[in-house]
């Protein structure tokens, strides 16, 4: 059947990927399924929500299961670009200066609450994500392979805080939530032990050369012409003149269809089918939109309206 | 389950989108031009009925209690039939149209309540041409139909948010459609003879015209209004100005100081135009003024449908002119009109009260011991206006008793009817039969539309002597005092005349802009009133006969009417289906719309965004025993569609697994 895809070994990796990640957050299998498919397509995550629901474990417990060097970088006010990206210093003893790398050399970054930084400090991470490379005094140096941003973002409007412009957004392939626990999860959660001890202790279930291998495959899975169709129905609609504030972008569009592909990998199979559209738009197109009138209206609904408002051809 | 309560239209559309207001807005316009027909209180009462409701929906006020609706309801019905006595006939029932629109709004809670007060707009405007029925108005009332469509639109964009430049797109597309049917029906739609449908006659009240009897003062009324008369587009060059006389009622009857007509006689026999060259034809586009007058230029030898030639050769319409009236006549300006003359007519036409204007018979008696020859009698009385000092003026001073004894020895002073009125008086006490003639004279030639305007101001009268030989022949007295005012028209006859109505001056100081613009506006009108207004039962068969359907009456113009509807409407039907045809070249697609088709009629109705394995997964779950053969062919169907490698022969297996499928 069409179920399987050509390598086996491919689909059992990933499935026990998620049934590790599923051991440590419970409850949550949408997101953690939507937060490695993004990774897969090599894009980078941006959650966004309330402090405590998981979201530094989750980072966490990906960077392990998948083998990746992690760092956290706490995103404050005075937070400097060079925080970020590193620092020369002058050695003494060498009598020269040297680069001290910050942590965006590392394979998985955690920026955690990126609105509260300055619009500066913060376009110093977007534009590293962006051309994935550093360059500091006249010195362009390559980011590790995967690189992989994980940034929060608290939703509730703070004072002092800089909310991510559109354009900025756009560099996140996916926007998820992860939201509050159901009752079950959070009992399990209570019950369970210290999150910190048990990240700490997850083996690798995947080594660099495979994952970059996942990635690969991502761009195999087959988009038919029919598909195709339907994801360009899709993104003229958003096009649609005084519909929305913006339509999706072409880097939107291909957002979208490296998702889906990503979100079909993941589902084991070897094809996509509008169900990964559908399943992918809400966090791809989520902050991509906005409705021109009512602007109070939920990214959730948009993008509901959208799916609802196209016909699967 | 509760019972099916109502929708509140505030659940039903997104709040922001603000449906209803765009109806409460729509309602506005349509009830606005009623400011001028109707009472202040009743558009008051409506405006503050939308503005509540405005308010209820923005959640500034609270909906009002159903008693104050009874109240209010009871009240306006009250207040309608104390202010006109009946709740039927025009104005009552615009105003109670009008204000139950307003109550019903307020009380509007479901979406069914919104698109009656709707539909209420329209009929709200339609009532506007109860009014009037001028271009301005019209183009009004295209405005008002276009918002209440945009609001219909708008109503009816369900939970999509629309743009406002798509509601008002849409809005404008189905007018535009609709413009083919509009045509259609008002070509072909039955005509009623009489105004717009039927209505009461005050449609017309206050129009004015030529009087029925003359008697001092009451042409220059009609001189003081610039309304048009009627309007004359000739067949060929139309006549010089001096021969411009436009024939209405003829006057033989005289009490000493109002002239009447005779008795409505009808004329033996047209009169015998024999030399053809020397006819000139035209239309007339004829001005309601209420009465029966049909006017014709001096003298008409052929005579419209529908109307009659009295004996004193002036045309008469068996109804009275409540509408705008179109016919085509033939007249010759040098004809022998009744050359031998009844003994009873010539007595007739020479009755003259006994006691009237003595001072006058005595003149005129004093000229016939002068003047054996009527001819010369003739000219001597004209030139007795010309040398005397006579004056032309449009405000004479007021005549008591005797008003042509007055006129002509004391104050010298009048205008058209003054000296035609005298100047009859001084032939018959001569001996010379004669008769006033009533009408209009000269006209402004429209060089743009090709037409020539007579307006009420252009009113007139003359006199006609009737000679041995050369039967009824015009005299024109004012000629002999003031020239200016038949070869130039009465705008030059006043130029220097402080008594002269206001829009008269006014219009000699205009600027050449000015008076272009006029003869613009004048154009158009004419179109209007000539195409549209005019578009009546007559011109209505003329139109059919001349597309060769021959007389079609009103069964079958309905036929013909709904048939091309149906042709319209088949046509957009077809653009539109063609437009959104299907894709009928994909067999794979094929076959899935008839799995979803077989699925529906059990019920199972897959929403058009419904991914394929996402419905069949819900069927699975809804009607477990459908499971696997609608798992299986989905399966079979998305492979092929989506899948890497489509295999050609799996799509016989495809139909396979469909058969397979019985619900």
């Amino acid at each position: 059947m069409n179920k399987t895809l050509p390598d086996t070994t491919m689909a059992a990796r990933i499935d026990a990927i998620l049934a590790q990640l599923n051991t440590v957050i419970f409850g949550k299998p949408g997101p953690i399924r939507l937060s490695l498919a993004c990774l897969l397509a090599r894009g980078h995550l941006l959650v966004e929500d309330l402090p405590g629901v998981g979201k530094t474990t989750l980072a966490h417990a990906l960077a392990r299961t998948l083998g990746l060097q992690f760092q956290r970088v706490q995103f404050t006010s005075d937070l400097l670009p060079a925080d970020i990206l590193g620092v020369s210093v002058f050695s003494t003893e060498r009598k020269r200066f040297e680069f001290h790398p910050g942590p965006v050399f590392s394979q998985l970054v955690l920026a955690d609450e990126i609105n509260r930084a300055t619009p500066k400090s913060q376009s110093a991470l977007l534009e590293a994500m962006e051309e994935q490379q550093v360059t500091i005094e006249g010195t362009t140096r390559r980011l590790p392979e995967p690189f992989f941003v994980i940034a929060t973002q608290n939703p509730q409007e703070q004072i002092g805080t800089f909310p991510l412009p559109e354009s900025q957004m756009d560099r996140f392939l996916m926007r998820i939530h992860l939201g509050y626990p159901d009752a079950a999860a959070e009992r399990a959660l209570l019950r369970g032990r210290d999150r910190r001890e048990l990240v700490e202790e997850l083996p690798a279930q995947v080594d660099a050369p495979a994952l970059l291998a996942l990635q690969r495959q991502v761009t195999q899975v087959h988009v038919s012409d029919g598909l195709l169709d339907y994801l360009q129905a899709i993104v003229a609609h958003t096009r649609r003149p005084a519909l929305y504030q913006m339509g999706l972008s072409p880097r939107a569009a291909l957002a979208l269809m490296r998702a889906a592909q990503a979100w079909a990998l993941v589902d084991h199979r070897d094809h996509v089918l509008p169900e990964d559209i559908q399943a992918v738009l809400p966090p791809v197109a989520g902050h991509r939109l906005k409705l021109n009138e009512s602007p109070g209206l939920a990214p959730e609904q948009v993008t509901r309206r959208l799916i609802e408002a196209v016909p699967v051809p | 389950m509760s019972a099916a309560a109502p929708m509140r239209l505030e659940d039903r559309l997104p709040g922001r989108s603000g449906a209803l207001l765009w109806v409460i807005a729509a309602t506005g316009v349509a009830i606005g031009p009623h400011l001028f027909n109707q009472p202040v209180w009743v558009v008051l009462t409506t405006t503050l009925a939308l503005a509540w409701r405005g308010g209820v929906h923005l959640g500034r006020l609270p909906m009002p209690p159903r008693w104050i609706l009874v109240l209010l309801t009871v009240l306006m019905t009250g207040l309608v039939l104390g202010r006109y006595g009946t709740l039927f006939g025009r104005d009552a029932g615009v105003a109670l149209l009008v204000l139950m629109t307003g109550l019903k709004l307020l009380e509007t809670r479901t979406y069914r309540d919104a698109m009656l007060v709707v539909f209420l707009g329209y009929f709200v405007i339609i009532t506007n041409f109860f009014y009037s029925q001028e271009i301005p108005v019209a183009l009004y009332m295209l405005v008002a139909v276009f918002a209440t469509t945009a609001a219909l639109v708008r109503l009816n964009a369900g939970e999509a948010i629309q743009p406002v430049r798509e509601s008002f797109g849409l809005a404008g597309l189905m007018l535009g459609q609709a413009v083919p049917v509009m045509i259609i029906l008002f070509l072909l739609f039955p005509r009623l003879p009489g105004p717009l449908w039927g209505m009461p006659q005050d449609s017309t009240t206050g129009v004015t015209g030529l009087s029925d009897s003359m008697s001092p003062g009451s042409i220059s009324q009609l001189l003081q209004s610039d309304a048009p008369a009627f309007r004359v587009s000739f067949t060929d060059d139309p006549p010089v100005p001096a021969q411009r006389y436009w024939r209405g009622p003829v006057f033989a009857h005289f009490d000493g100081r109002t002239w009447r007509a005779g008795r409505e006689t009808e004329v033996d026999a047209l009169p015998q135009a024999p030399d053809l060259e020397r006819v000139v034809t035209y239309t007339i586009n004829l001005e309601p003024h209420e009465r029966r007058w049909l006017l014709a230029l001096d003298i008409p030898v052929s005579v419209p449908p529908d109307a009659r030639m009295i004996e004193d050769h002036y045309l008469v319409s068996s109804r009275p002119v409540r509408r705008l009236v179109q016919y085509t006549l033939a007249s010759r300006t040098d004809l022998i009109l009744e050359p031998e003359l009844s003994e009873a007519r010539r007595r007739q036409a020479l009755n003259l009260p006994a006691r009237a204007a003595p001072r006058a018979q005595a003149l005129a008696q004093d000229w016939r011991s002068r003047h054996e020859d009527d001819e010369a009698l003739i000219r001597t009385a004209l030139g007795h206006f010309n040398e005397e000092p006579f004056f032309y003026t449009l405000s004479p001073p007021r005549l008591e008793r005797d008003p042509v004894d007055q006129f002509l020895f004391e104050a010298r002073a009048g205008f058209c009817e003054h000296y035609a009125s005298a100047f009859v008086v001084l032939m018959r006490a001569a001996g010379i039969p004669a008769r006033v003639v009533t009408g209009y004279q000269g006209g402004e030639y429209n060089r743009l539309g090709n037409y020539l305007l007579v307006r009420q101001s252009d009113a007139h009268a003359w006199a006609e002597v009737w000679l041995q030989g050369r039967g009824w022949v015009r005299v024109d007295p004012t000629a002999a005092v003031s020239p200016e005012r038949i070869e130039s028209g009465i705008r030059a006859a006043l130029s220097g005349d402080l008594g002269a109505p206001d829009f008269i001056r006014r219009s000699l100081d205009w600027g050449i802009v000015r008076l272009q613009w006029a003869l613009w506006r004048d154009s158009i009108d004419y179109y209007w009133s000539g195409w549209v207004l005019a578009f009546g039962p007559e011109r209505q068969g003329e139109l059919l006969e001349r597309l060769g359907l021959g007389r079609l009456d009103w069964r079958g113009m309905i036929t013909l009417m709904v048939a091309l509807v149906g042709v319209v409407v088949l046509v957009f039907a077809a653009i539109f289906l063609w437009r959104n045809r299907l894709p009928v070249a994909d067999p794979l697609a094929v076959v899935y719309r008839h799995f979803c088709r077989r699925l529906a009629r059990g019920g199972l109705t897959r929403a058009p965004h419904e991914p394929p394995m996402d419905f069949a997964r819900r069927i699975a779950r809804e009607r477990p025993e459908l499971a696997e053969p609608v798992m299986a062919f989905t399966r079979e169907y998305v492979a092929l569609r989506y899948g890497a490698s489509p295999d050609p022969e799996r799509f016989g297996r495809l139909r396979g697994l469909l058969r397979r499928i019985r619900v």
